[in-house]
């Protein structure tokens, strides 16, 4: 059974390495490629790399602009903003990785069973989701982070609560359209459960959709966690948080530009590399699913 | 006949759909006994289908079975707990469809799906794998060790329908329902096909619910045969008989639309009835060349005439 067992895995192998090869094959999906593995490293190796401790104040060094001493300047407390930027990365792609995956998992679970049993429950779990957009989701985040109180934790439980439908509408969607396929009429007539064929025939058919958001929905978790810091219902200073280092040098913007810029150079890179990768990534399943 | 080993009694099913009610079924009657093969033919829509998923009880959510009985060894099965119908399935009833590329899952491999009708009975590991690949010989086809491998769409149509045959045999069910198996097919593929199941089902003693539109493949393959018209069982025999003698007006109409050289094509006058709104008596009267005043008032019922020959038509007494 071994080796016929091999065989099935590498011809999934092969399918992802067709997937990475239509994704690395577009211009933007190799730039969000390469941002995003960038981003990746860095939040390993960024504390190695930091020249300075994030937290050291030093005040006579304060507000100083880029040199070759403080690449990216200092903030008004005198710490190097580079060493800052660097730990922050770390920090935002937790926040939105472990975000995603709150809120993803949950979507998927209620959108699944959502979409394959129908009736009340789905109804019922529509409703609510409708709840969900008929707010924009900073506002809600802002409520659920205000209620909560500022720290990362409840930054990312704040931000999943308000993450998790988009899943379940996707999800859903998706399943009303295999659950009338003629294989799931198949697999329950040789008498495959609910459960058996929901895991081992539906999910694998709406994964896609999931992944594809998911990475979308990384640079937009990034945004919004930043902008929860930046308004104080996200991180706490002196946390070296884009959003909230964003919003310590709005004060010395017109003065001391390097303050504000640097940080949100590093939001707004992260934002799109993550865009551009999903894109590309929505495409290239396109293309294999042939759609 | 003894008991036979499946028994549709006055089946009534009604969908609900946006338009209104949609009496598809208006009290069906049919038998399948043991190791025979029964064809159920008519026209698209006239509910041959749904007479099948009602069976396996595969039915829609907007599906309601209103009455009847579906008698599977005496039992019941409208009367079964979801639990006990999903332990039926593909034990000891299975199913094989009409698109057979459309019922494998196309990012499931062969061999996974075929394993999981073992699974989902509990027969797991080397000893499945074994009983899947001589099933898979079993139904012609070369080379399984390779194949269990491959995914769907690397199949021809008749290639996956064999799979689809051995997937529904693997369990030794006691019937087996057809749905269209070869409606999809090329004709040379198709006849393999029909050989194909006549061979099995006769080596396994497995009865087979053969659903068709096609009286040529039905006259190949049967013992006997149902004619279904708009919801109803019209007419049910020998299969023999009933091409040499059809009793019910529909039938005979149905025979004289086949195509013949050197004989003028008959078609059956009218359209097929809407069934949200069925005709009243007998569903088949605007368009029944024999139409008596009773036929627009009362239903006829499925009537013996003779052992074994049942029509449901006021031509032939009964009430």
């Amino acid at each position: 059974m071994g080796d016929r067992m091999e065989g099935a895995r590498r011809t999934s192998i092969r399918g992802s390495l067709l997937m990475a090869r239509l994704v690395l094959s577009s211009p933007t999906g190799f730039a969000g490629a390469v941002i995003v593995a960038g981003l990746l490293i860095l939040s390993l190796i960024g504390p190695v790399l930091a020249p300075y401790d994030p937290y050291k104040q030093d005040m006579s060094e304060r507000l100083m602009p880029p040199s070759w001493e403080h690449p990216f300047g200092t903030d008004q407390l005198g710490r190097d903003i580079l060493s800052r930027v660097l730990y922050g990365c770390r920090i935002s792609l937790s926040i939105a990785l472990l975000v995603v995956a709150i809120s993803a998992t949950i979507g998927l679970l209620l959108g699944l069973v959502s979409g394959y049993f129908g009736g009340l429950v789905d109804e019922a779990l529509m409703r609510v989701t409708d709840l969900f957009f008929a707010f924009p989701r900073l506002i809600l985040a802002m409520a659920v982070a205000a209620a909560l109180g500022p720290s990362i934790i409840n930054t990312m439980l704040a931000i999943a609560t308000v993450s998790w439908p988009v899943y379940a509408r996707l999800v859903r969607a998706c399943v009303l359209q295999v659950r009338n396929e003629t294989y799931i009429e198949a697999a329950r007539a040789i008498g495959a459960g609910h459960v058996r064929i929901l895991f081992r025939h539906v999910l694998p058919m709406v994964v896609h959709v999931v992944l594809v958001q998911a990475t979308l929905d990384l640079g937009s978790i990034i945004l919004l966690a930043a902008g929860l810091s930046f308004i104080g219902l996200g991180a706490p200073p002196p946390t070296p948080e884009w959003g909230l280092m964003v919003s310590e040098g709005r004060l010395y913007i017109r003065s001391q530009w390097w303050v504000s810029t640097f940080p949100g150079l590093a939001i707004m890179i992260s934002a799109l590399g993550f865009n551009m990768l999903g894109d590309a990534l929505r495409d290239a399943f396109d293309v294999r699913l042939g759609r | 006949m003894s008991s036979p080993l499946l028994e549709v009694r006055d089946l009534i099913v009604h969908f609900y759909t946006r338009e209104g009610v949609v009496k598809a079924l208006d009290g069906v009657m049919l038998s399948v006994g043991r190791g025979e093969i029964v064809s159920l033919v008519g026209e698209t829509g006239s509910g041959k289908t749904v007479t099948a998923l009602s069976i396996m009880r595969l039915l829609d959510h907007n599906a309601r079975i209103v009455r009847g009985e579906v008698l599977f060894e005496g039992r019941n099965l409208l009367q079964l707990s979801e639990e006990e119908m999903r332990r039926i399935r593909g034990r000891e009833i299975s199913m094989i469809f009409q698109e057979p590329k459309s019922a494998l899952n196309p990012v499931l491999t062969v061999g996974f799906q075929l394993r999981e009708a073992l699974e989902a009975h509990g027969e797991e590991g080397e000893a499945a794998l074994e009983k899947v690949l001589s099933m898979l010989r079993r139904v012609g086809l070369p080379d399984p060790e390779r194949l269990v491998n491959r995914y769907p769409h690397e199949l021809s149509g008749g290639m996956a329908q064999r799979v689809m045959i051995a997937m529904a045999l693997l369990m030794r069910p006691k019937l087996l329902i057809a749905d269209e198996p070869t409606s999809a097919l090329d004709v040379t593929v198709q006849a393999q096909i029909l050989e194909l199941i006549q061979s099995l089902v006769r080596e396994m003693n497995t009865s087979v619910l053969f659903i068709t539109h096609d009286l040529g493949v039905a006259a190949e393959i049967s013992d006997r045969i149902a004619v279904m018209y708009a919801g109803v069982v019209v007419e049910q025999g020998n299969v023999y008989d009933v091409f040499e003698e059809p009793l019910h007006p529909y039938t005979r109409g149905l025979l004289a639309a086949i195509p013949r050289p050197g004989r003028e094509l008959m078609a059956i006058e009218g359209e097929v009835p809407s069934l949200l709104n069925p005709p009243s008596g007998c569903r088949f009267h605007p368009r029944c060349p024999a139409v008596m005043e009773v036929c627009k008032r009362v239903k006829p019922r499925l009537v013996e005439v003779e052992p074994g020959r049942l029509v449901a038509c006021h031509l032939y007494g009964g009430e």
